[in-house]
């Protein structure tokens, strides 16, 4: 792919913008959206933040789910609070993403069409009410690990709207702990519904942090730009870390019999992750990835009309104002 | 959590701006107090409403035509949560049940809830519809409730009214929207205005039960809220160029819900909402 015209840009020099640009980079300043920012920085931050934003909005249905199931009015409204917090990320994070000029539109259709992607984990499915405890639990736990670095990522909006996310995160996790807690506290029944799903999210919650540091294509880019801070491999220790002892006060087993704190290494010895199934879910081939985006496309489509009454007649108001005025 | 618990003895966590605990309105005057009979029944009524109308706003959530109003419609799901919560709390008081007791283990018969509040959402304009008509009732209702002699619903009715207050300014907006964007809103707004319309008239029917009551000054008589309702609804329609149903939408559907007499509507979205909970009965979520 090089031709000798990409090498001769690489040693051309830095344009005052530019030099500029990492400047503020290198001493760990926020880039804004009236700064000067190389194309592929724009770039990759615009394909995260939608990405990031579009696994809100379809991580929205897994829980939704359950909200006509509840079993207590107190869970139920808990619920609904919860994912109504993930419609409001999805805001937040396609309002950043706009500050580099791409327009909400555009990513809801990158969306539908399939050419962006989203949280692979969002495909898996939810068949029982304890799902809600493990999603909170393991897979906001996850997304937490991952997104607290991110509060301090170089592009001002994107760190700003983080921040937010990541204070209404920790409690997503903890109602999800309290849900577990509560099942593993209660009935023969409880407990053993607790346990499945636990043994079910366990590994796609440590996929989450993406491939091995010595297969992922972005991150080396990302952490030189500061928008990454901390590789998958990290990140995916840390998460462990940190579920060992919750796991041990909930009293639910992690599956995975080698799990084990290795002192030489001062790390956790674990299985190897079967990316096998990460790979099929994220090629499509995940339990509900066509049932998602049919949801959503079919939420778009059938509220077409309702985007277009609203836009008619919000042109109508300003028409009518500017008579008067 | 360890600190909530200890301010809390309900289990309540906080939800993001929201603590539940301040959902659950009426908590002080609570103390102590047990509904009667009367009172019970009434709250049951009120508190249906509420529970069913949620119940039906909940499937909106990721489903909504722009992530607005899936905040929208899940805020407004969660406020009625909240009033129903209160409301079948102190009923349960009169029979030592509590509110889940009520809400997952009651059959469809002992329901109360009115028939308009058990219809489904239909299109985006029915349920704006049907919103439309409950906030402008419910306005009306916690309004005068507030002023209740008995004070656990004086308090339920006067935290309420702030959020239905908002419920009825969301409705309006998308009547007017709806009704004044496209020639298609315009003629979904019609049809839904018309196939709600059969419904109004139970919100506003007395019984013996709520004369009862409110000769004590504890329940609102419903006829008393029909003229503000009429006169709401009548400016909102006006700025909206929209006219009350005629024809064959100008009839008024049975209704008889107060009495335990439902649509077919209802079944379904019980059996829904209790499935899980009455697989499991006598556990803790």
């Amino acid at each position: 792919m090089t031709s000798p015209a990409d090498l001769s840009l690489v040693e051309r020099e830095l344009s005052p913008e530019e030099a500029q640009f990492n400047d503020l980079i290198e001493k760990d300043s926020r880039i804004e959206p009236r700064d000067w920012m190389p194309e592929a920085y724009r770039k990759t931050l615009i394909r995260q933040i939608s990405q990031h934003a579009h696994s809100e909005i379809i991580g929205m249905q897994p829980e939704s789910n359950w909200i006509s199931r509840a079993p207590s009015l107190k869970r139920k409204a808990i619920l609904i609070a919860k994912v109504q917090d993930e419609a409001g990320h999805g805001l937040y994070l396609y309002s950043a993403a706009q500050t580099l000029g791409i327009s909400r539109e555009e990513m809801m259709d990158q969306l539908l069409s399939g050419k962006a992607k989203y949280s692979s984990i969002f495909n898996y499915t939810t068949p029982t009410w304890a799902d809600m405890g493990s999603i909170g639990w393991l897979v906001d736990g996850a997304a937490i690990a991952n997104q607290v670095p991110l509060c301090r990522a170089s592009y001002g909006p994107y760190g700003r709207a983080m921040v937010r996310i990541c204070k209404e995160e920790s409690f997503h996790q903890r109602q999800g702990f309290e849900i577990l807690l509560e099942l593993m506290q209660g009935t023969e029944e409880q407990r053993r519904m607790a346990q499945e799903s636990v043994n079910r999210w366990y590994w796609p919650a440590l996929m989450m942090f993406g491939p091995p540091d010595d297969e992922s294509p972005n991150s080396a880019q990302s952490m030189a730009w500061k928008i990454k801070r901390f590789s998958n491999d990290e990140l995916r220790q840390r998460f462990v870390g940190m579920l060992v002892p919750q796991a041990e006060v909930l009293g639910v087993t992690l599956p995975d019999p080698n799990l084990k704190w290795n002192e030489e290494k001062q790390a956790y010895d674990m299985s190897e992750i079967d990316w096998d199934e990460f790979h099929e879910v994220i090629a499509g081939r995940g339990p509900a990835n066509a049932e998602r985006m049919r949801r959503r496309r079919e939420a778009h489509e059938n509220g077409t009309w309702v985007r277009e009454a609203a836009a008619a007649y919000a042109r109508k108001q300003a028409a009518k104002q500017k008579v008067v005025a | 959590m360890s600190d909530q618990h200890d301010l809390d003895p309900h289990g309540e966590v906080s939800v993001d701006r929201l603590r539940l605990a301040d959902e659950y309105a009426g908590d002080s005057e609570r103390h102590g107090a047990v509904a009667s009979p009367d009172v019970a029944e009434y709250a049951m009524r009120l508190g249906d409403d509420a529970l069913v109308l949620a119940q039906h706003l909940g499937d909106w959530v990721s489903r909504a035509p722009e992530l607005e109003e899936d905040v929208a419609l899940g805020n407004i799901a969660l406020d009625l949560i909240g009033h129903a919560r209160s409301l079948l709390h102190y009923a349960g008081t009169a029979t030592e049940r509590s509110e889940d007791d009520l809400a997952y283990f009651r059959d469809e018969p002992d329901f109360r809830n009115a028939w308009l509040f058990e219809q489904p959402n239909g299109d985006f304009a029915h349920t704006i519809a049907r919103g439309l008509v409950a906030s402008v009732y419910l306005v009306e209702l916690y309004a005068v409730l507030t002023d209740s002699t008995d004070p656990t619903l004086a308090a339920i009715a006067a935290k309420s009214a702030k959020e239905v207050d908002y419920h009825r300014d969301h409705a309006i907006q998308w009547t007017l929207r709806l009704a004044g964007g496209t020639d298609e809103s315009r003629r979904r707004m019609i049809v839904a205005i018309g196939d709600t319309w059969p419904y109004v008239e139970e919100l506003f029917r007395d019984d013996e039960l709520v004369e009862r009551l409110a000769a004590d000054g504890v329940a609102v008589l419903p006829s008393s809220l029909r003229e503000r309702f009429d006169d709401v609804i009548a400016d909102v329609f006006a700025e909206a160029k929209l006219e009350l149903p005629t024809g064959r939408h100008a009839y008024i559907a049975a209704g008889g819900g107060r009495q335990g007499k439902h649509t077919e509507h209802l079944g379904p979205l019980l059996a829904e909402m209790q499935v899980l909970a009455r697989a499991h009965p006598g556990a803790s979520w």
